[in-house]
């Protein structure tokens, strides 16, 4: 993966006075959907507002695409940034915000009105709303707006700081569905946010950060299997939970067993995840259980963030 | 000196021109269409509203024109260049860029494809146009209000006599007074979260700048404007301190001395400006 196509930070650290924003960060991101996980103060907005200029680093150097945000003009029409900031300039309609930013492109006004009502519609803010002042908006509507305004010009790389605060879970699923979307059509999608549950299902990785510091970054999966003090927690369901509990303890690194409500499956907690597999598929074939599925538990951002950070990432 | 010339040559001169000229469009309508400039529509034509009482109750004698005059000169002299248009500058030019600070509009139009130094420019541009507008309307109705009461002798003084080049004249300093504060209050705004002790200071500085030594004095917008006065206002006691003339220069000198204090404190804003990070948490 070369520069041009890559989210790039060598060694950054960010210091407001003597507060540490971020520390030594060294992190490359590929297209696709990345997902800022810590909480709050750990560094997510320092990391968002570096990669967008907003702050520059007291150390290192951050590089997107290949670009850096001094050369606003190349740097900007390649990236749209939707800040978490709940505030507009004043006296605009939603039209109006997201046209004023699209003409300051240099495109003619035609082309400018076409892509603020394709950016509306992205969104799915009515018409009726869009020319109404921003100022009698509902927070979700807000919300809409400024990301209305950062997709408008078409970026390739989009940076979205707790983009479904203020939304209702049908616009949030609305709006997963558009990040999932742009993430396929091979756009940077860098996301914040403190719902886990709803953006792990449409990450394609997460980064982990707490107190400045980068924790652990990659693909979920990986990132659980990196967390090797933790025992990995599958749930399996057959139809003789008991037994197979009885058979897996007969081996040492199977740490706990939780027999599931209905009596149709057993949570197993395993130090060696390719032993338990094993073992599993021996226990298969012998045919004195009938195994009908498997699936990781805590093989999840949430889980991740519980065993990295140490709080419930739910409560963030 | 040729690479930098053929680098100048390769910049897209042309966009940054659209998007200055449409960013200021959006400053100006959000400048001068606002309610919360009231107070400054309320410096700029209070002197108005006195010349229009004056216009309603006093006898307008031909021989009192030179002592209208001589107030009308006061009126620019010490109030609106020590007042109205300072505080004026300090409202409008303030809010260009701290104001959106503190609203927390500002990264919207850092993230846009605009070169922050283009930014800039622009933003001072509208604040220019927005007081220029505003300070030589008001001027004007000053003038015309001043005069009016006069009849055929006061259009013979407007149009044969000394009265249009006096009111050039003033045209002048209100122009440069609004482009030499707003720059500094620019730039106040830029280093300071709060540009209001700084403009206090500057208050004072300016009025004290008389007595300072020559070189001092060419850092004070006050004292070019001095030099451009059509009419001396005879002043005394700590008033004189304001209309004293030093060094007198000829007036293209006090032109172009304050453009290039202008054009200094601008490169300076743009510095400033390239440096500026969005803290909104600290505001």
């Amino acid at each position: 993966m070369t520069g041009i196509d890559t989210i790039r930070f060598d060694n950054v650290s960010k210091f407001y006075g003597e507060v540490l924003g971020v520390n030594r960060i060294s992190l490359t991101l590929s297209p696709g959907i990345t997902t800022l996980v810590g909480p709050n103060g750990s560094g997510k907005t320092t990391l968002m507002n570096l990669m967008t200029g907003l702050v520059q680093p007291s150390r290192g150097k951050v590089s997107v695409l290949g670009l850096e945000p001094s050369n606003a003009t190349e740097f900007f029409c390649n990236v749209g940034y939707c800040a978490q900031f709940d505030s507009f300039p004043r006296g605009l309609t939603g039209f109006q915000f997201v046209l004023d930013t699209l003409m300051l492109f240099g495109m003619s006004g035609e082309d400018a009105h076409g892509l603020a009502a394709e950016a509306l519609e992205r969104v799915q803010l009515d018409a009726s709303a869009a020319h109404r002042n921003i100022a009698g908006y509902s927070k979700g509507m807000r919300q809409k707006i400024r990301l209305a305004q950062a997709i408008a010009h078409h970026p390739r790389v989009l940076v979205l700081d707790e983009p479904l605060n203020g939304l209702d879970p049908m616009a949030r699923a609305e709006s997963l569905s558009l990040f999932q979307e742009l993430g396929r059509q091979g756009m940077h999608v860098v996301i914040s946010s403190h719902i886990l549950d709803e953006v792990d299902r449409v990450s394609d990785r997460v980064v982990l950060i707490t107190g400045g510091y980068l924790i652990a970054q990659g693909n979920i999966h990986e990132v659980r299997q990196e967390v090797r003090d933790k025992p990995m927690q599958l749930f399996i369901r057959c139809d003789r939970p008991d037994l197979l509990a009885s058979k897996m303890f007969a081996v040492n690194h199977c740490v706990e067993a939780r027999l599931h409500a209905d009596g149709r499956g057993i949570f197993l907690r395993t130090g060696d995840v390719d032993q338990f597999y094993r073992l599993l598929n021996e226990i298969a074939i012998e045919g004195a259980v009938k195994i009908e599925a498997v699936a990781p538990f805590d093989d999840n951002a949430n889980a991740i963030y519980q065993y990295l950070i140490g709080s419930d990432g739910s409560s963030l | 000196m040729t690479e930098l010339i053929g680098t100048l040559r390769q910049q897209p001169w042309s966009l940054w021109w659209i998007q200055f000229r449409r960013f200021a469009r959006i400053e100006i309508r959000r400048n001068l269409i606002t309610k919360r400039a009231w107070w400054i529509y309320f410096l700029a034509f209070v002197p108005a509203v006195i010349i229009f009482i004056h216009l309603l109750i006093d006898r307008h004698q031909p021989s009192s024109m030179t002592e209208d005059t001589n107030v009308l000169a006061g009126i620019v002299q010490f109030y609106y260049v020590r007042l109205g248009i300072f505080f004026g500058c300090l409202g409008i030019f303030s809010r260009l860029i701290r104001g959106e600070m503190i609203e927390r509009s500002l990264h919207y139009y850092l993230l846009s494809p605009v070169r922050r130094e283009v930014i800039l420019l622009a933003k001072f541009f509208a604040g220019s146009v927005s007081s220029v507008i505003l300070f030589v309307f008001a001027m004007t109705l000053d003038f015309v209000l001043m005069y009016i009461g006069y009849g055929g002798a006061g259009q013979d003084f407007m149009l044969h006599g000394p009265g249009f080049g006096q009111f050039q004249a003033y045209l002048l300093v209100v122009t440069l007074a609004c482009l030499g504060y707003g720059s500094i209050f620019l730039l106040l705004s830029l280093m300071f979260r709060n540009p209001m002790p700084g403009a206090l200071l500057l208050w004072g500085w300016e009025a004290i700048n008389p007595v300072m030594p020559s070189l001092l004095q060419k850092f004070s917008v006050a004292s070019y404007l001095r030099h451009l006065m059509p009419v001396s206002v005879p002043a005394e006691g700590i008033f004189a301190l304001l209309t004293v003339e030093t060094e007198p220069v000829s007036a293209w000198v006090a032109v172009i001395g304050l453009l290039g204090l202008i054009a200094v404190v601008l490169v300076y804003c743009c510095f400033r400006m390239r440096r500026l990070e969005i803290r909104y948490a600290t505001e």
